[in-house]
């Protein structure tokens, strides 16, 4: 096999874990039939989620964070154990961030139309590419002591928030838009062959409903950012952020593959340099870098007096005019004990303050199966799939309802959608265990289970209809799901402006059997504030967080707390 | 400065400041696109009454396939409402997720039968949809509508923002009110709800059931129910009501929830006047529609007849 048939394998290898990645997210999607004859379980057919089990950085984070490595996580292995015998294969054939910022580095623009000094420069070794090492010590240390901020930046869970939270939203914004704007020309050939082009994509790419996400604007600020990043130094942020590179580049201390030099034959072209991915000096006369290299295999496959070689055991020596690689990752202790030191110290400062119960937004809602808040915040890598998977377009990413500590996990805003009783989506894609998978009896209970709570509805007596203002309503006892309903109602004469007599039905809430669905504030008609409202209190997943002295009992019985 | 250059400069400002005026001048008052105009859309879609028919039939029978024939052969049978080549449209009861035991959406297998129905009467095409509470696509599903209708041949569609025209209700209170255009861009409209219990309306039956054509915010309809009931049925006619009242959710309505809620009544009818439709199938839920606001309302507004007996009622138990 030459090294063209391995460097197109690798650019096929690209494409292919690219698509099936995308493909992944498309499929987070309730596109699927269901058994109509029975309340059966929505079953997701494929494993949506897998591509972030993956991940390496995910599972070493939550395994130091909350101590277990979750179902599906050890695949992550895949990828580590080769990366310790060949080095960063991944970022260089798999990774899909890698892939997206290798093409868009590869766009030619006037940086690249003079090839030459400025873009050889630009290919050396330079020492901003040691900050992904300190941010990878940062957030490990700080999972360690139990804050996960791995998430932010983690290639996987980047891609997958942003794509599902960011891009496929705003490409059917503007398919919808674009499909209005030709058709309001009103030249009918024109609008029925925008019509036929738009049916043909949207079962692939749009999701079945158009949905949208609360505040995603700085996620993507922080995913075209690093698109754009790449149009200034070819792929800046693989070789200078990734934590998860970084990772991969400590791991690859004692591999047994890599480049090496024939400095004889050597002629000086720089070709090598020139089409460089990692920055890894494959050129002679300089160190090449292990730790840095994404076996892109273009210096070899360049190289044309075949100077260059990857192969197993190469040797380690090196004469005058060309240094020995190294593989030794470059970074000065007192830096490597300060990033450490900094992610240490990133707990106590977020966590010693109020504790969650008074400190949390009380509109904290999380998806039905969360675990309690210290250990979500443990688990969740802000991956986005919950909020991508469900039908009601529920779930959105936080701002600073969960703090700073918190942002981008997900939040349900019922006034936008309300959380479905019969659908367990959203823990089925859960790759770390933040939101447990529930079976339909622990979602919505029966005589022995109680069910699954995410709040509890209060009602706004002051812009209530039947009860500030004489009116009958009860929309929200009409939509209320759970069965009896939590919402009741006392019938009442009360006296309207002019003193009549006005029959009205006034609500009310049993909090003993209110799940907190939110099904009532959503169809609430007083539209800018509603009249009836959910809050965390009651929440399940929460001992401390309740209102009734019986829930709290059973509670802590059923989660074995003795506190 | 030479004359020359003088002349060409000024005259591209000059050019470009008439353009900017004329722009200006030409769009001053006046919108450059144009909304399509509101569809003029048929919304009556009755039959011509037949004396020698009766107006409610009912039937009672297990088989509720049969039931529907029943009551349907007894009503004129379906060559009276659909014409071959016609587009018919039938709104189900899909508002809620949740299956058709718990007797919160009209019965799978009815609907598939009538679509089968019309079809064999040569409809050209037949639509099933409504406007649902929950996310359609879930209720549609769980409620075995979808897969019936369009194993039976019919086109299910779900509603999507682009389907709803702005219409004049032209009701005491509903006036200008976005509706689902596959309810009045149509032939025939046949309204196939369920009998159910609601905690404002006192029940749930034909005449409710055609909330389903709204869109908008349709919650606020509630603070004068008896009256927007009453504008929307005035408003929207259809040919033909087929009450399915096999199962009947008695309590917790409407959406129910619990099979304990739920009374099996194995019993179907056919009307073609909603009121006694609807003041026939109240007594399943143990009521009296002379006391029940909105069909009393609809008498009052002339839309048909509580005294179901007086015109023609034929029932088959």
């Amino acid at each position: 096999m030459t090294i063209q048939t391995v460097r197109n394998l690798r650019r096929f290898s690209q494409v292919l874990f690219f698509v099936v990645f995308c493909w992944l997210i498309l499929k987070t999607n309730f596109d699927i039939d269901i058994d109509p004859t029975t309340v059966s379980e929505i079953t997701l057919p494929y494993p949506v989620s897998i591509a972030l089990q993956f991940d390496p950085l995910v599972a070493l984070a939550t395994l130091l964070a909350n101590g277990t490595l979750f179902k599906g996580l050890l695949w992550s292995l895949v990828i580590l154990i080769p990366t310790i015998f060949i080095g960063r294969f991944f970022c260089g054939w798999v990774c899909p961030l890698g892939s997206l910022n290798h093409w868009i580095s590869e766009i030619k623009s006037e940086r690249l139309s003079f090839r030459g000094k400025g873009k050889i420069e630009s290919n050396r070794y330079k020492k901003y590419q040691r900050i992904k090492y300190y941010i990878f010590l940062f957030v490990i240390a700080a999972a360690l002591f139990g804050t996960l901020q791995t998430g932010l930046l983690d290639p996987l869970p980047l891609l997958t928030r942003s794509i599902g939270t960011v891009v496929l939203p705003a490409t059917h914004a503007a398919a919808d838009g674009a499909l209005g704007w030709v058709k309001s020309f009103g030249i009918q050939p024109v609008s029925s062959a925008a019509q036929s082009v738009y049916d043909f994509v949207a079962p692939t790419l749009l999701n079945f409903r158009r949905v949208h996400f609360h505040g995603i604007l700085t996620i993507a600020l922080l995913f075209g950012s690093i698109l754009v990043l790449n149009r200034v130094f070819t792929r800046f942020w693989c070789r200078g952020l990734c934590p998860l590179g970084a990772m991969l580049g400590i791991f690859s201390r004692y591999a047994i593959f890599g480049l090496q030099k024939d400095e004889k034959s050597c002629d000086h072209c720089n070709l090598c340099l020139l089409s460089c991915q990692g920055a890894d000096n494959p050129d002679i006369g300089a160190r090449w870098r292990q730790p840095e290299c994404h076996l892109c295999l273009n210096c070899q496959a360049i190289c044309p007096q075949g100077s260059l070689k990857f192969k197993f055991f190469p040797t380690l020596e090196g004469t005058t005019t060309n240094p020995p690689p190294v593989q030794k990752v470059d970074m000065s202790k007192r830096k490597v004990v300060a990033s450490l030191a900094g992610g240490a110290a990133l707990f106590p400062l977020l966590r010693s303050g109020d504790s969650f119960e008074v400190n949390a937004n009380e509109r904290l809602i999380r998806p039905p199966g969360s675990v309690a808040e210290d250990d979500f915040l443990a688990r969740c890598i802000r991956c986005g799939q919950c909020m991508r998977v469900c039908p009601n377009n529920a779930l959105h990413p936080t701002m600073l309802e969960s703090g700073l500590e918190g942002i981008w996990t997900p939040i349900l805003i019922a006034r936008i959608g309300y959380c479905e009783p019969s659908c367990t989506l959203c823990g089925q894609v859960c790759p770390t265990g933040a939101i447990l998978e529930l079976t339909m009896t622990e979602k919505v209970g029966d005589k022995e289970t109680p069910p699954n709570r995410i709040g509890t509805a209060f009602f706004d007596r002051g812009r209530c209809l039947p009860w500030a203002m004489a009116t009958p309503c009860i929309v929200c006892e009409e939509w209320c799901p759970t069965s009896p309903k939590s919402i009741y109602l006392k019938e009442e004469v009360v006296l309207d402006r002019e003193g009549n007599e006005v029959r009205v039905q006034r609500p009310y809430i049993d909090p003993n059997i209110c799940t907190g669905c939110g099904a009532c504030e959503f169809a609430c008609p007083v539209v800018d504030r509603p009249a009836v409202y959910i809050t965390s209190v009651g929440e399940s997943r929460s001992p401390d967080n309740q209102l009734l002295l019986k829930r709290k009992k059973a509670v802590r019985t059923s989660q074995g707390d003795t506190v | 400065m030479k004359r020359r250059e003088f002349l060409k400069r000024t005259t591209k400002a000059t050019a470009l400041a008439a353009v900017c005026g004329g722009t200006g001048w030409f769009f001053n008052n006046r919108q450059w696109f144009n909304y399509e105009p509101p569809m003029v859309s048929k919304h009556d879609f009755e039959v011509a009454p037949d004396n020698r028919l009766p107006q409610l039939t009912l039937t009672r029978d297990e088989n509720h396939a049969a039931a529907l024939h029943d009551a349907l052969d007894a009503i004129g049978s379906i060559r009276r409402f659909v014409q071959p080549g016609e587009r018919v449209t039938i709104k189900p009861n899909v508002g809620w997720d949740r299956t058709a035991a718990q007797a919160a959406t009209t019965s799978p297998l009815l609907v598939g039968e009538m679509v089968r129905l019309c079809l064999e009467a040569g409809a050209s095409k037949v639509i099933v949809t409504d406007v649902t509470c929950s996310e359609a696509r879930r209720c549609f599903l769980r409620s075995g509508i979808w897969e019936a209708a369009e194993k039976a041949g019919a086109e299910v569609i779900l509603p999507v923002q682009d389907d709803y025209i702005m219409m004049d209700l032209g009701g005491e209170l509903l006036t200008t009110w976005p509706v689902l255009k596959h309810f009045v861009e149509t032939d025939r409209l046949i309204n196939m709800p369920i009998v159910k219990h609601h905690s404002l309306s006192s029940c749930t039956i034909s005449m409710k059931n055609l909330y389903g054509i709204l869109g908008g915010r349709r919650n606020q309809l509630h603070q004068e129910i008896n009256q927007s009931i009453v504008d929307l049925a005035s408003f929207s006619r259809p040919t033909l009501t087929v009450v399915d009242a096999t199962r009947v959710l008695m309590r917790g309505g409407p959406q129910g929830g619990s099979l304990d809620d739920v009374n099996i009544e194995h019993t179907v009818m056919c009307a073609t006047d909603q009121v006694a439709a609807d003041a026939r199938a109240a007594e399943f839920l143990g009521l009296d529609a002379t006391r029940v606001g909105h069909i009393v309302l609809a008498e009052k507004a002339g839309l048909g007849t509580i005294d179901y007996r007086s015109v023609g009622y034929k029932e088959n138990i």
